[in-house]
């Protein structure tokens, strides 16, 4: 399964993080930090995967991809392919880009959750992922605009 | 509303009612994307929603039916146990019309196939078919992802039929066509299209071979490590390392893609490459790939990983290595760069691989293998800072083998030794290593006949030995105030042993003994002579303690405490002071009314009381302290039932020839050191076995590793392992301090009349050397005194009873007691209690003994635990 998504800026500032088991907010910071400082030694022009047993474990591996000043990395186990993550990546980004012309940044979550759920990929259509996600704000309008459900635990952390 | 909800979930988790999650679920059957949110609740809740998802599943909304699907896989994560039904569930799940529930069914299908197999072989079919649906475009175009029908989808099926199809022939040969299919059709262009590639790869590879298959995965390496792409090439190399295992000879095929993989800059792809490199590493290729390894793991900062790569060196170089020369020195650059990472097993095993050679007969290749390792090791060991582990295995090897081929001088082996100890100050544990060493060079030095250089009254000495005995002496020095007890031990240990005569150090520390074979005679049959010849004198045989009837209550009080300690395992209390005169020496009267001739000092007697003991009158020390000795040996290991009738009898009978102190306690002590050998020993035996077959393992392996070990190896299968001896020696440590203390004291007593104590010489040890030249003949080097004794601890009259012994003449008696203390001495050399035992029990002559030992020596035989018969005979 997918065990976590972050996306950081190039200085190791975290935007956006997730992951699908539970991890303490320290614990949380600890693996942001260490994968912060192995993807900054990283050249250009390398391969994407990352063996991650020394961060996060046995059987596990990230990939990551920048984009702009952004790094997004996946952390998964030997139960996902490599380069289908890395597509998967893809398919957030892409679903983001089209996205962000005029939504809100809580709704990055609700973009990958759209796309992840509970650590299993759920959808790979970045137009469908787009359509779900207009329909969804469409439907908090609707219901009460006062109080914006975030749509996800780690929304409600930061609620 | 969702914020109602929301706020109801927080006093729920508080700890309140659990009704409204009823309530969430009624909305979720309104507002579909709300049913996620289940998935995020916690586990208690479980049960209240569980019906109501289950229900869902036959939602008609497909959508519905796929969340509650993703939802109960959550579920089931959570509790397995509680909510096996759900997995019937599953099943009917995946013949959902909808291919979206499908997919979401395969998520906790997959998880369940991983734990076990064999109960989900029925689905095969069923997985198949379904891969070959999704393959022929079956599916609506919107599950394509470019122009890929369903990869997601694909890569699971794969996946999971890689799990089903392992050492299965008909679920194999199932899948056939569909993998090469979907092999074929694979779009490689894209990076989802090699993704499905990659795993119809791993699907080959985990199920049984299929010649057309292997071969269309070949090709799609091919393509792989042929890419610019870094990351088709990582999955080439990874694919390579899984198909490996079926046909080695590809990795031939793509040599130069992998070399070029090695030397790529991406630390990523590096790494995959050495896991493959180790997959593949065989006696023709070892050398290039550990040599390999090292110098990438010289150049790493990621601890985990070196630590990784280090003991895969080792393996490596334990496994395939060309020759010993090439084996040492890997070993020394795996040390010296990543020493202290490595398990301290690994140089306990390559200590161990020192002294065992590499499992041939060839006594030749072995001494070579130890020449090369003093050899490198003498020039690498001025380096600074090496690790602790390093300098461990080094200081062992020097005092094993460090003087063996004539080679170095004892004295430039000891300069270098003490420059180690003096250099790692620190390091209590490299320290007791290096004065193990010493002790043990000194001994090989005297037993050979050389002349001690340690010694101060030995003169004429060259400058250079004249520094390195200075700065042993200091060094001995210091240590022997060290705030360590194991190191003062060591210390004082050494100067014990230094100051016996050749003779009994060659028995106490045989040259090259670490892999001997420790025997025990625990009937203590070399006794039998003895007793018969007591009970011919009259002697009473020696009733078990619980046989005893009529038995005053002063000891039977006693008694009943030995029980009670005997029950447990050790005693913690301080042993009670003796109580010199009256009370204690009842009991024993009533039992053998012979001891009353036959007063013995309280073993566990401190000191100061022993002196004033000594001193008095020996014959007033009290008989009972015979019975007490034995006692508080039977308190340690103890059973009870433990009886040998020899010693008590025959030290009453003799006593009566003598002073009888020495011998009673005399009798009493090899007794009881031998079962505490005995156990001791066996318990060692038993810690070795697992690793000594891992070892096993590793070394002779090479593709079918295990299984064939033992057999080599088996003649060295009862050679204690050097592991479990220097662990012992730790423990042993602590105990044996005492007696050795007391024999430095021993000359400060006044000297009984009996006593022929040697000239008091420089030292303060030397009080104590005559005696023991004395007894030289009457050594029994045999006794072994493994002693995780610590009964030994309460001994502190030995010496003063040795003292007494040349008057005593029967010298075959006192030779046990004595011999026992020298071994006590002896296992202070650090490395195998095994060392002196080897002879053991051979027999209460002497002369026979050693000439039974050097006879099996001749025969290059030692005694092992596989033929013990043969050796009992041979032994006696």
């Amino acid at each position: 399964m997918i065990r976590g998504v972050i996306v950081m800026n190039d200085q190791g500032k975290p935007r956006l993080v997730k992951f699908y088991d539970y991890q303490t907010v320290e614990k949380q910071q600890e693996l942001i930090r260490r994968i912060y400082g192995v993807l900054c030694n990283r050249a250009e022009n390398v391969s994407n995967f990352i063996q991650a047993d020394s961060i996060c474990g046995p059987d596990t591996q990230l990939v990551y991809k920048t984009y702009a000043t952004l790094y997004f990395v996946f952390i998964f186990d030997s139960s996902e392919n490599e380069l289908a993550m890395l597509d998967l990546m893809q398919v957030f980004v892409e679903t983001l880009d089209k996205c962000f012309s005029n939504q809100l940044i809580w709704q990055v979550y609700t973009i990958l959750d759209e796309i992840i759920l509970g650590g299993q990929v759920l959808e790979t259509s970045s137009a469908e992922v787009v359509k779900a996600v207009e329909e969804i704000s469409k439907l908090e309008k609707a219901s009460n605009t006062t109080m914006l459900v975030p749509k996800s635990i780690s929304g409600w952390q930061s609620w | 509303m969702k914020r109602y909800i929301i706020c109801l979930l927080y006093v729920e988790m508080l700890g309140h009612d659990a009704s409204l999650y009823i309530h969430a679920v009624k909305m979720a059957h309104d507002d579909s994307l709300s049913l996620k949110r289940t998935g995020l609740i916690n586990e208690e809740t479980i049960p209240a929603v569980l019906p109501e998802v289950v229900e869902l599943l036959g939602h008609a909304k497909e959508a519905i039916r796929k969340n509650a699907v993703m939802a109960l896989h959550q579920f089931y994560e959570r509790s397995p146990s509680s909510d096996s039904h759900l997995v019937s569930n599953f099943r009917k799940r995946l013949c959902d019309n909808d291919p979206g529930v499908m997919g979401a069914t395969l998520c906790p299908l997959s998880d369940l196939i991983t734990i076990d197999a064999k109960s989900y072989k029925d689905l095969v079919i069923s997985f198949v078919s379904i891969l070959k649906q999704v393959a022929e475009r079956r599916l609506p175009k919107s599950y394509d992802y470019h122009q890929m029908p369903a990869p997601f989808i694909q890569i699971k099926l794969l996946k999971i039929l890689a799990l089903l199809g392992g050492g299965d022939k008909q679920a194999s040969e199932q899948m056939y066509t569909v993998v090469g299919d979907i092999m074929r059709k694979c779009d490689s262009t894209s990076n989802i299209g090699n993704a499905v590639l990659y795993e119809c790869i791993s699907c080959v590879s985990s199920i049984l071979p299929n010649p057309k298959l292997l071969e269309a995965a070949t090709d799609a390496i091919s393509k792989f490590l042929k890419s610019d792409s870094h990351n088709l090439k990582y999955m080439g190399i990874d694919a390579l390392g899984r198909l490996i295992k079926m046909s080695p000879e590809i990795a031939e095929q793509h040599q130069l893609a992998v070399i070029d993989c090695l030397e790529d800059p991406d630390d990523t792809l590096k790494r995959k490459t050495f896991e493959l490199l180790y997959k593949m590493t065989k006696s023709s290729n070892v050398e290039v790939i550990v040599d390999r390894m090292i110098d990438y793991m010289v150049n790493i900062n990621d601890n985990h990983y070196k630590t990784e790569i280090a003991s895969r060196c080792v393996e490596l170089a334990e496994q395939f290595a060309p020759s010993n020369q090439w084996f040492i020195q890997t070993m020394n650059k795996v040390f010296e760069h990543a020493g202290d990472l490595v398990n301290i097993k690994v140089a306990h095993n390559l200590m161990r691989l020192i002294a065992e050679g590499f499992g041939e007969d060839d006594e030749n290749a072995d001494s070579q293998l130890r020449s090369s390792a003093v050899e490198s090791y003498l020039r690498i060991i001025g380096e600074p800072k090496l690790p602790s582990a390093f300098l461990q295995v080094i200081c062992w090897v020097l005092g094993e083998y460090g003087t063996a081929d004539g080679k170095y001088s004892a004295s430039y082996i000891t300069g270098k030794l003490c420059d180690v100890a003096e250099s790692h100050s620190s390091d209590d544990t490299v320290k007791a290593y290096a004065v193990a060493a010493l002790m043990k060079i000194y001994a090989f030095e005297i037993a050979a006949g050389r002349k001690l250089d340690m010694l101060p009254e030995v003169e004429n000495l060259r400058i250079s030995k004249v520094i390195s005995l200075l700065q042993c002496q200091s060094l001995i020095e210091e240590l022997s105030a060290s705030h360590s007890t194991d190191l003062q031990q060591r210390a004082y240990e050494l100067q014990a042993v230094i100051s016996l005569d050749a003779h009994a150090i060659g028995s106490v520390m045989p040259l090259d003994a670490s892999c001997e074979d420790i025997e025990i005679d625990k009937s203590l049959s070399f006794l039998n002579s003895f007793v018969q010849q007591s009970f011919e004198k009259g002697a009473q045989p020696y009733i078990p303690e619980n046989d005893r009837s009529g038995v005053l209550d002063v000891s039977s009080l006693k008694s009943q405490d030995h029980h009670e300690v005997s029950a447990h395992s050790l005693r913690f209390e301080a042993y009670e002071l003796p109580k010199p005169v009256v009370p204690s020496r009842a009991p024993p009267v009533s039992l053998s009314p012979s001891t009353e001739l036959v007063p013995v000092p309280e073993p566990s007697y401190p000191k100061e009381v022993r002196q004033t003991a000594s001193v008095s009158s020996f014959s007033e020390a009290g008989p009972s302290e015979l019975k007490l000795r034995l006692d508080g040996v039977q308190k340690k290991w103890g059973k009870p039932t433990y009886s040998s009738p020899a010693p008590s009898t025959s030290s009453s009978s003799s006593q009566k020839t003598v002073n009888g102190v020495t011998q009673s306690d005399s009798m009493g002590n090899p007794n009881s050191k031998t079962r505490n050998t005995s156990y001791d020993s066996r318990r060692s035996q038993v810690e070795i076995s697992p690793e000594k077959q891992k070892l096993a393992a590793s070394l002779f392996g090479g593709a079918l590793k295990p299984e064939k070990r033992p057999s080599s190896t088996g003649h060295k299968v009862s050679k204690t392992s050097i592991n479990s001896g220097a662990k012992a020696h730790m423990e042993k440590g602590v105990i044996s301090a005492s007696e050795i203390s007391t024999e430095k004291t021993t000359p400060l007593q006044p000297p009984p009349d009996l006593l022929d104590l040697g000239e008091p010489s420089v030292t303060n040890m030397a009080p104590f050397v005559d005696p023991f030249k004395q007894l030289e003949g009457l050594l029994d080097p045999s006794q072994d005194a493994s002693a995780l004794d610590y009964g030994a601890s309460k001994s502190p009259d030995f010496m003063s009873l040795y003292a007494d012994m040349p008057t005593s003449g029967q010298t075959s008696t006192v030779a046990n007691p004595l011999s026992n203390n020298l071994e006590s001495f002896g296992s202070a050399n650090g490395e195998s209690t095994v060392v002196y035992p080897t002879q053991t029990n051979k027999g209460p002559n002497l002369r026979d003994a050693l000439e039974k030992d050097a006879l099996v020596r001749q025969m290059g035989v030692t005694p092992s635990t596989q033929n013990p018969n043969l050796f009992r005979d041979l032994l006696g």
